[in-house]
C-alpha cells in the first residue's frame, strides 16, 4: 500500500502510522512553526508534542505519529496552524 | 506574604512600592497554585452589583496602570467580554444585569453577538458586550510582579513551607517559623489562596475557605482572529454565584495570544480531588461546540484542573484580622482572583501604612463568618 506525501508516493506497511512511513522514507521534518516557521517532525512520537502535524485529506492538523496510512491518502506538509 | 501565586505577587509588589521590607514565602513554585490552573481573567462582567463588583473596578483601573508601569510583558488584553444570551428569557435576565452594572460603573452595551463574533452559533436571542474585560497571563503576571518587587528590595522563597507562626508575649505575631529558618515579621499576609484556610488555622483565626473543582480545555492553536472576545453563556453568572456542591457548567471561550483556545468552565465542590473526569470535559467540549460550531473540527490538546479559593457568600477575605495582631488576609477569591489581585494587593498596603484604604473593607473583613460556619 502507499499513500501521497505532497504528490510523491509513498510506501507504507499495514498498520503504519504515517509518521513512521515518513521517517522510512527519508523524511525528518514536515510541519513548520506558526511564528517563526521552524522545522518540526517527530518530536515525542506518542501524541503529546503536537509537532509532527500533517493535513490529511484536507483536514489539518492531524498528528503523523497517530495517524495510521491507508492506502491512497493524501498526506500534505503544514504550514504552522493550518488554517490558512 | 504567603504565597507566591497572582495575589500574594500583587501584594508584595503594592507593599514594596508602598516602602515595605517584604518576603515572600512559597512552598511551590511561583504561581503554582490556582494561578496556573485559570483564564487569567480581569472581569466586570459576571459580577452582580456590590463590593465584589466595586473591587473589580478598581482593580480594573489598576491592572491598566500595571501594564503600562510593569516593563516586562505579560500579556495584557483588552479584549472585552461577550455574554451571549440563548433565549428571550435569559437575554431578559442578562439586560436586567447589565442595567445595574451600568448604574455601578460599568460600561454595558447590548448588542447582536454575532456581529462582534462572526463564528458564533445563529441561535442566539441577543447578547451584550462589556469592553471593560481583560485578559492576562498570570504566570507571567506573577513573575512580573515578584520581579519588579525584588528589584525594590523584597525576598522571595521558594520552596520554603510556613511551619509555625511565632508569637509575642501579646499573642501578636513576630514572624514565622518555616521549612528554611526563622523569618522576622510584623504583618504576616495570608495569600494561600485555596489553601489560605491552612494557614488561618495554622494562625489561629480560621477562616473558611474551600476548594471548588475547575478543570479547562485547550485547543489546537489557531488564527488570532477567530474567537475575538471573551465570550461566555449568560448562565455563567448565575452559576459564579450559586453555592451548590454538585456538578455545573456553563460554556466559556476565548483565544489567548499563543493561538490556543480556552474551553471552561465548570464548578465542583469535590475537595482537592485532581482526577481527570471525562464526563465533565465532555460536557465543556458539547457546550462550547454549540457556541461555537466550527470548534467540533479542531483537536483538543489537553485539559487541565485547579481549584478556585471558595468562601460562604462568595466574597473574598481581604484585610487585617482582629482576632491575632500581625495577622493580614488576602484570600478566598474563587475564580476572580487574578482580576482582583492588584486592587487586593493595594488596599492591602494601604492598610498597613495607615493609609485609609482607597475602598470599604468591611465586607471582606475575616472575622465576618459565623462560627458555625467555620467550624
Amino acid at each position: 500500500m502507499s499513500f501521497l506525501f505532497d504528490g510523491k508516493e509513498i510506501a507504507a506497511d499495514a498498520s503504519q502510522s504515517i509518521g513512521a512511513a515518513l521517517i522510512a522514507a527519508g523524511y525528518r521534518s514536515w510541519h513548520t512553526t506558526r511564528h517563526l516557521g521552524a522545522p518540526r517532525g517527530i518530536f515525542c512520537g506518542i501524541g503529546i508534542c503536537f509537532d509532527c502535524l500533517v493535513i490529511v485529506n484536507g483536514r489539518p492538523n492531524q498528528r503523523a505519529c497517530l495517524t495510521e496510512a491507508r492506502d491512497g491518502d493524501e498526506v500534505c506538509a503544514q504550514e504552522g496552524t493550518g488554517h490558512g | 506574604m504567603v504565597g507566591a501565586g497572582m495575589v500574594g505577587a500583587a501584594c508584595a509588589y503594592y507593599c514594596a512600592e508602598a516602602g515595605l521590607r517584604v518576603g515572600v514565602v512559597e512552598r511551590g513554585a511561583v504561581a503554582s497554585g490556582t494561578t496556573s490552573a485559570g483564564e487569567g481573567n480581569i472581569l466586570v462582567s459576571d459580577k452582580e452589583p456590590g463590593p465584589e463588583l466595586d473591587l473589580a473596578l478598581l482593580s480594573l483601573r489598576l491592572w491598566t496602570s500595571l501594564g503600562e508601569r510593569v516593563a516586562d510583558g505579560f500579556e495584557l488584553d483588552p479584549k472585552g467580554g461577550v455574554v451571549v444570551a440563548r433565549t428571550p428569557a435569559a437575554l431578559s435576565g442578562l439586560t436586567s444585569l447589565a442595567a445595574g452594572q451600568r448604574a455601578a460603573g460599568v460600561t454595558a452595551e447590548v448588542v447582536d453577538p454575532t456581529e462582534l463574533e462572526p463564528r458564533l452559533t445563529r441561535e442566539v436571542a441577543g447578547g451584550v458586550h462589556y469592553p471593560q474585560d481583560m485578559q492576562v497571563q498570570p504566570m507571567l503576571a506573577a513573575a512580573a510582579l515578584l520581579r519588579h518587587a525584588r528589584s525594590l528590595g523584597a525576598t522571595v522563597h521558594t520552596g520554603t513551607s510556613v511551619l509555625a507562626f511565632r508569637r509575642g508575649g501579646d499573642g501578636g505575631i513576630t514572624g514565622l517559623r518555616t521549612s528554611a529558618g526563622d523569618l522576622d515579621a510584623q504583618w504576616v499576609i495570608n495569600a494561600a489562596g485555596t489553601w489560605g484556610g491552612e494557614i488561618a488555622e495554622l494562625a489561629g483565626a480560621p477562616v473558611p475557605v474551600l476548594p471548588r473543582r475547575g478543570f479547562i480545555l485547550v485547543t489546537q492553536p489557531l488564527p488570532p482572529s477567530v474567537i475575538r472576545h471573551k465570550v461566555y453563556s449568560a448562565d455563567y453568572v448565575a452559576n459564579v454565584a450559586s453555592s451548590d456542591a454538585t456538578l455545573e457548567t456553563s460554556v466559556v471561550v476565548e483565544g489567548t495570544r499563543a493561538g490556543t483556545v480556552l474551553i471552561g468552565a465548570s464548578r465542583e465542590r469535590v475537595g482537592f480531588d485532581r482526577t481527570m473526569s471525562l464526563p465533565v470535559l465532555r460536557k465543556l467540549a458539547a457546550q462550547a461546540v454549540g457556541l461555537f460550531p466550527f470548534l467540533a473540527e479542531v483537536d483538543l490538546l489537553r485539559s487541565y484542573v485547579g481549584f478556585r479559593p471558595y468562601c460562604p457568600d462568595h466574597l473574598p477575605v481581604i484585610g487585617p484580622d482582629p482576632r491575632v495582631p500581625g495577622l493580614v488576609h488576602a484570600c478566598g477569591h474563587e475564580g476572580a482572583g487574578i482580576g482582583l489581585a492588584a486592587a487586593t494587593g493595594h488596599l492591602i498596603a494601604q492598610s498597613l501604612t495607615g493609609a485609609t484604604p482607597e475602598l470599604d473593607l468591611s465586607p471582606f473583613r475575616p472575622d465576618r463568618f459565623a462560627a458555625e460556619v467555620v467550624s
